[in-house]
Formats: C-alpha cells, sequence, structure tokens
C-alpha cells in the first residue's frame, strides 16, 4: 500500500477544474470522497470520520478560493485547518499542584508502552527542575517492576517499589508518602496495562483513583491502534476521568489517526508524543503536524525546524558564494552531503517531505542509498586535495588508486565523477538563467 | 471445554459488535441497496479490514447480488463468512518443523504486542506435547526483557539461553543454537526485541539474527512469526511488508482478541500480502494460544447460525 498523499489525490480531483472562483457542491463532494479515504486509511474512527467530512464540507462549499491557492489546495487547507483545530492546542504541560506532591497516573492497555513512557516523562520533568519519584505499580507482568527499576538507574531517578506481593492501592498510597518524606514534588505511577472491559482490573484503577487523588491521570495510546481506539479512550474515560493522552510509537510509519479518534471521543488534549527508543525522545505534542502527517502531507514544520538547526549558516553562505563564482569542488559536494545527513536518515527526511510519503514507502529501510551516501563519502575522502579540488585531473591511474582507497569498483568512481560533472553543468546552466532572468539569489535547499 | 468454546468466549467482544451491527443492518433492510452496501461498509471498516480490502469485499457482494447468489441481505452472512475464511484460509498448514534435530522459531514484532508472552504461551503448547523446549532471550535491548523470559521460562520448564544487556542479540541466538543442539531440544524458541520496522539499522540486527541462525543450523529457523496485537490498524499491512521483506515471515501470530479489537487487518494482510495467520491469541491464560484455524475463526466471528 504505497499511499500517495492525499494532496496528490486531491490534485487529480481537480484537475478539470481549472481557475479560481467559488467551490461548487459537486467540487467539493468529489474532493470530500478522497478526504475520507484519507482519513480511514490513517485509521481515523469510521465515525469520527463522518462527523468530520460533514463539518469540512459545511465550510467548503461556496468557499472563496483564495487567489494564491488552487482549489485543491484550498480544500486542503480547509480540511488541514479543521483537523488541527479538533486536535486542539498544543497543552504539553503536566497541570503542576500548588501543594506539591503532583500525582500523575499512567493507564492504559498492555504494549502502549506505559513503563518507558514513565521513565521519559521523569527524564522530562527532572530536566525541568522537578524531583519526580516513579512508582512501579505493575504487579501482573513478569519482570515489569525490574523494569522500571533499571530505567531509574539509567536516568538516575529513584524508583519506589513494594515488590509485586503488594495490591497497587497499598503501593501508591505508600509512595505518595514516602514521596512527601523524601520531598519528591511528582509522583509517576506506573500501572499494570489492562483491557479496558475487564472490569476487576479496572476496579483496581478506580480504587487507586480513590486512594491517592491523582492530579493527572494520562492515557498511553499506540500510535499504530486502529479503529479500537474509540471504544479504548472511551471506556478510560467513563471509569476514570482522563486528564491527558500521551501517543507513543510516533517514530513508525503510522498515521495516527488514532490520535484524533482519542481526542474526538475523550475531548483531553494530546499531551506527549513518544518519537523514539531513546529516553530523551518524548516530545511536546503539536497538532498542525500530526494533521499533516494523518493526511500524509507529510511533516513539513518539522523539517524546517531540524533543518535550521542541523545546518550551518554560515557555511551554506560560504557554499552560495562558491556556487555563484562556479567554484563548487568535491569537497564542497562532501559537505553538502554531510549536512544533509545531519539531518537524519534519508528516509526520515523525504517522509518529512510533502508529496514524498510514497517514495519513502518504495525507499523504506532506505539502507541501499545510505550505503551509497558512504560510498560516496569514502571514495572522496580517498582523492588527494588536488584531484577534490579539479575531478578534471583524475586519469585512469589515479582512479584505480581511488577505488582500492575506497574499498570500490572503478565503475563507482566512474559514477560519482560523472554525477559530479553533471551537477556542476546543472548549476553553471541555472547560474546563467538567473543571471539573465529574474532577480533574487539561487538559494540552496535547506537556505532560508 | 474445547478450544473452539473458547475462541468464540475469547471473541464474544468481538463479535459482538460485529456480528450485531451485521446482524442489525440485515434486519434493517429489505433489499440490498447502495445505502445498505454504504453501512456494510462502515461495519467492516470498524473492523479494521481496511479501505482496500472492504471495497473488495463489497466488489464481491455485488458480484454475488448480480449472480443471484445473494438474493436478501439474509443471505449475506453466510456469503461474508465464507468469502473471509477463504481469504484467510488460501495456503493453510501444519507449522513448519524440522525433520531431524531441533526446529527453530524466531518471533519478531513491534515493540509492544506481546512477543515474550506469546513465546511463554507457544513453549507451553509443545510442553504439553512433551517436547524439550528451549527458549533464547534474544531481546537485550529492553530493560529486564531477559528477566521476564527467564521467569516465564521457569514457569512452562523451559531453559532459557541468555545474555546480558545490552549484548548482541546475534550471539544469543548463536549460543541458543549450539545449545539446543548439545541439549537435543526438540524446539528453540528465539525472542527479539520489539523494533519500529521503519528503522532500517534495527531491522539489520534483525537480519543478521536470521543469518546467524541459518547458518549453525541450515533449514532452520522453520518458521518465523511475526507477532500482531489486535488492536493495531492499517499499520499491521507496513509491519508485515517490512518484516517480510527482512527477514522473510512465514507466518502471523495475532494476540489480544480478547478485549473489543477485531483484528480485521489480518485479512488485509493476506489478501494483499499473502502471509497466513498461524497462531491466535484470545485471552491472558497460557493455554490461550493455539494454532489458527481460518474457518473456526470466520465462524466464530460471525457466531453460529
Amino acid at each position: 500500500m504505497v499511499f500517495e498523499g492525499l494532496a496528490d489525490k486531491l490534485q487529480q480531483t481537480f484537475k478539470k477544474l481549472r481557475g479560481r472562483g467559488k467551490l461548487s457542491e459537486a467540487d467539493v463532494n468529489d474532493a470530500m470522497r478522497e478526504v475520507r479515504m484519507a482519513l480511514l486509511e490513517a485509521d481515523v474512527n469510521f465515525k469520527v470520520v463522518k462527523d468530520f467530512v460533514a463539518k469540512v464540507k459545511e465550510r467548503a462549499v461556496g468557499h472563496d478560493v483564495l487567489e494564491s491557492l488552487t482549489p485543491a489546495q484550498q480544500v486542503i487547507k480547509i480540511v488541514n485547518d479543521e483537523l488541527t483545530n479538533l486536535m486542539g492546542g498544543t497543552q504539553s504541560r503536566i497541570a503542576i499542584s500548588p501543594k506539591p506532591p503532583t500525582v500523575v497516573m499512567l493507564v492504559g492497555l498492555q504494549g502502549a508502552g506505559k513503563t518507558t513512557t514513565a521513565g521519559k516523562l521523569a527524564l522530562l520533568l527532572k530536566k525541568q527542575n522537578k524531583r519526580p519519584l516513579l512508582v512501579a505499580a505493575d504487579v501482573y507482568r513478569p519482570a515489569a517492576i525490574k523494569q522500571l527499576e533499571v530505567l531509574g538507574e539509567k536516568l538516575e531517578i529513584p524508583v519506589f517499589t513494594l515488590g509485586d506481593k503488594e495490591k497497587p492501592v497499598v503501593i501508591a498510597k505508600k509512595a505518595v508518602e514516602h514521596a512527601q518524606a523524601y520531598a519528591n514534588d511528582i509522583v509517576l505511577i506506573d500501572t499494570a496495562g489492562r483491557l479496558h472491559i475487564n472490569a476487576e482490573l479496572m476496579d483496581e484503577l478506580k480504587a487507586v483513583k480513590q486512594t491517592v487523588r491523582p492530579h493527572e491521570i494520562l492515557l498511553v495510546v499506540d500510535a499504530m491502534t486502529g479503529q479500537d481506539a474509540v471504544t479504548v479512550a472511551e471506556s478510560f474515560n467513563n471509569d476514570l476521568g482522563l486528564d491527558g493522552v500521551i501517543l507513543t510509537k510516533l517514530d513508525g510509519d503510522a498515521r495516527g489517526g488514532a490520535a484524533l479518534s482519542v481526542k474526538a471521543v475523550t475531548g483531553c488534549p494530546i499531551k506527549f508524543a513518544g518519537m523514539g527508543e531513546k529516553l530523551e525522545a518524548l516530545e511536546p505534542f503539536h497538532p498542525d503536524r500530526m494533521a499533516s502527517r494523518i493526511l500524509g502531507m507529510g511533516d513539513v514544520l518539522s523539517l524546517i525546524e531540524k533543518a535550521e538547526q542541523a545546518i550551518d549558516i554560515d557555511k551554506a553562505q560560504a557554499l552560495e558564494k562558491k556556487l555563484r563564482k562556479e567554484e563548487f569542488t568535491l569537497d564542497d559536494f562532501l559537505d553538502q552531503l554531510q549536512q544533509v545527513r545531519k539531518l537524519g536518515s534519508i528516509d526520515q527526511i523525504l517522509g518529512m517531505i510533502p508529496g514524498m510519503g510514497g517514495l519513502t514507502k518504495k525507499l523504506q529501510g532506505a539502507e541501499f542509498d545510505e550505503k551509497q551516501l558512504k560510498q560516496v563519502e569514502a571514495i572522496i575522502r580517498s582523492m588527494t586535495k588536488k584531484e577534490r579540488r579539479d575531478p578534471n585531473i583524475i586519469n585512469g591511474s589515479r582512479r584505480k588508486r581511488i577505488a582500492a582507497g575506497s574499498g570500490t569498483r572503478v565503475q563507482d568512481v566512474n559514477r560519482l565523477l560523472k554525477q559530479f560533472a553533471d551537477a556542476r553543468k546543472m548549476m553553471k546552466q541555472f547560474q546563467q538563467h538567473q543571471k539573465s532572468g529574474r532577480k533574487g539569489g539561487f538559494k540552496l535547499p535547506f537556505m532560508r | 471445554m474445547g478450544f473452539f468454546d473458547r475462541l468464540k468466549e475469547g471473541l464474544t467482544k468481538t463479535r459482538k459488535g460485529f456480528t450485531e451491527k451485521i446482524e442489525q443492518l440485515v434486519s434493517g433492510y429489505a433489499t440490498i441497496d447502495d445505502e445498505f452496501l454504504d453501512d456494510l461498509e462502515a461495519v467492516l471498516i470498524a473492523a479494521d479490514v481496511g479501505v482496500k480490502t472492504v471495497a473488495a469485499l463489497i466488489a464481491d457482494i455485488k458480484a454475488g447480488v448480480k449472480a443471484k447468489q445473494i438474493n436478501s441481505p439474509d443471505d449475506l452472512v453466510p456469503f461474508l463468512k465464507t468469502r473471509i475464511a477463504a481469504i484467510l484460509a488460501a495456503g493453510e498448514g501444519a507449522p513448519r518443523q524440522a525433520e531431524t534435530g531441533p526446529t527453530v522459531i524466531m518471533v519478531v514484532g513491534v515493540n509492544g504486542v506481546g512477543k515474550t508472552t506469546t513465546i511463554a504461551k507457544l513453549g507451553h503448547y509443545y510442553r504439553e506435547q512433551g517436547r524439550r523446549v528451549l527458549l533464547a532471550a534474544g531481546d537485550t535491548f529492553r530493560a529486564a526483557a531477559s528477566e521476564q523470559l527467564e521467569i516465564w521460562g521457569g514457569r512452562i520448564g523451559a531453559e532459557v539461553i541468555r545474555h546480558k544487556e545490552g549484548s548482541d542479540p546475534a550471539a544469543v541466538a548463536f549460543d541458543a543454537v549450539q545449545a539446543a543442539k548439545a541439549r537435543n531440544a526438540d524446539l528453540l524458541i528465539v525472542d527479539t526485541a520489539g523494533r519500529l520496522h521503519t528503522k532500517s539499522n534495527l531491522m539489520e540486527e534483525l537480519k543478521k539474527v536470521h543469518r546467524v541462525i541459518a547458518r549453525e543450523l541450515p533449514g532452520a529457523p522453520h518458521e518465523v512469526l511475526l507477532v500482531l496485537d489486535a488492536t493495531t490498524g492499517q499499520n499491521a499491512l507496513s509491519q508485515a511488508r517490512l518484516f517480510k521483506e527482512a527477514v522473510e515471515i512465514s507466518g502471523l501470530v495475532l494476540t489480544k482478541l480478547d478485549g473489543t479489537a477485531k483484528g480485521g487487518v489480518i485479512v488485509a494482510v493476506k489478501s494483499e500480502l499473502g502471509v497466513p495467520v498461524k497462531w491466535i491469541g484470545v485471552g491472558e491464560k497460557m493455554e490461550d494460544l493455539r494454532p489458527f484455524v481460518a474457518s473456526d475463526f470466520a465462524s466464530a466471528l460471525f457466531g453460529d447460525r
């Protein structure tokens, strides 16, 4: 299932529609069919989809198409805005109680990632100069307590445990007392994963809630969850009253429609998103980015942000100058390559570019391309300084030497040199085009 | 209580939602019209069957109506049951085993689907048949994963080969295969760390484990099972596709069917990728994991009528 981005599909739908004007009902109907498919493929609950599409349709019909946009873009803009609205503003904060300790309880199904998330959240709070206490209240899963203890040790955060023989209610109660005695201002209770239809275990959670009166009850939800996310969130919310949601495993390729479903059903804000296996990988949730992701439109904002962090502006400007003077050498080529690699692996980068969603799928794993990048690096590094400045001097015997030095074949060296020559030629043409035509400097990708 | 009853019991919640909705639908309509099909589509989508597969099923129904196989909404449940069973049953077969020496099963999947628990249950199943089972604690990444497997090993009476946390999982696999050969084990089940299928470095690591097993014991691993959580939505397709590319999975294990999730995505995985379901987990008890039988699943899903 190589899903084309919604943007591409809508573009197709609107192909016949030229010029501007108002969006007619028929146009919008066609578009809404695509929107509906995109949302369902992203695992948004079908009831939520139904309501959502109706709402968007109402807004879109008769809407003026903005001058700078095509009708397709206009519809996407409306859909995107509505999605972002639905998922709420950013509220990635834990409500800190004026009277410490603040008690936070993590609940969810088995395997959603509660224990790992507890560790990540504790680290995040520690960085904000809090003194969190982790509480191991999962007495059912074998070695769950040990898992939290190991995490606590790594993070240098205390873990409260009474072993797996005590009832969670007792553990929670004693943990809060412990926190008061040892001046821990935040208590994070990791509870056992459970099915929302298991009455006995849900009662246990209710009992814990009544005993320690947590300030926040957070539902941990796997981003890969399908249509059932609604049922789960609804049950937990009805039984316990949720204050927020943490979405985990968003670093995969799931489009995360569950986020929308859960928000629509519970009304609770999604506070954080788990973005990786590293313990630092818990990030504030961005509704706007999630909207683009659900629609398969890439995560442009994230890419821009990442690029801003990773790219050395000075270097980029120096490079631009070189380009203008047509002094672009293999050294610069290597440099640029490394700059790009700082952004992450190729598949990650492509995943964030609109319209590239489908391509990412094809490149999946992208180890092939990563390998090629490494190869290119090795080849360039096996050249002398002189060769890098002036590739024209690289004759047959030099090529052989470079291939041997970089562990590649002469063909690989040839290919790289050809690519480089092509790139240079292209840049030259670009330069001439720029000189003769429009004003404004030539910008490298990632330069703003 | 036979397993079929357990399956039915486990699927009770699954079946409520699903069959009841279809039955409501059937009783609410006298004829099959577009509106009826739209509603049916919604029911199937709610079961995570997936947009594409649902479209194919609906097309089948339309063809069935034309061919007079379906004459009223009442004919629909048997029709769908047969269709879904047929999709799931294609290529059904007993788990592959070694002709001589130990059979090696490698268990893979994304984080949190229940790999370690599934291994314990699989081990239990074979222990009940009087086989010598060896477990390899190949999840050297997650904190205390090895301990978790060791506890299970103790409970089911299977030895566990483990290294310390953070060591190379391929080395664990190597040792485990040697141990399985030396100790004449009938079965070696290799646990692996949960990993997202999009992380190419982790998938490389998995390939290495697979390579090492294959090198140390020709013909192994005899089964590579991808564990899939029934609550998973359409992402299961992407998981199955990429794990298949990396380690040539031979089948699926569908877990956590005792919730309200319907696990309908297995229909999509089977029809789009041809990966069959081999085991199915319908509860938390040790006995609740069993070989998957498509017709039983389809019958249990739709109730006995």
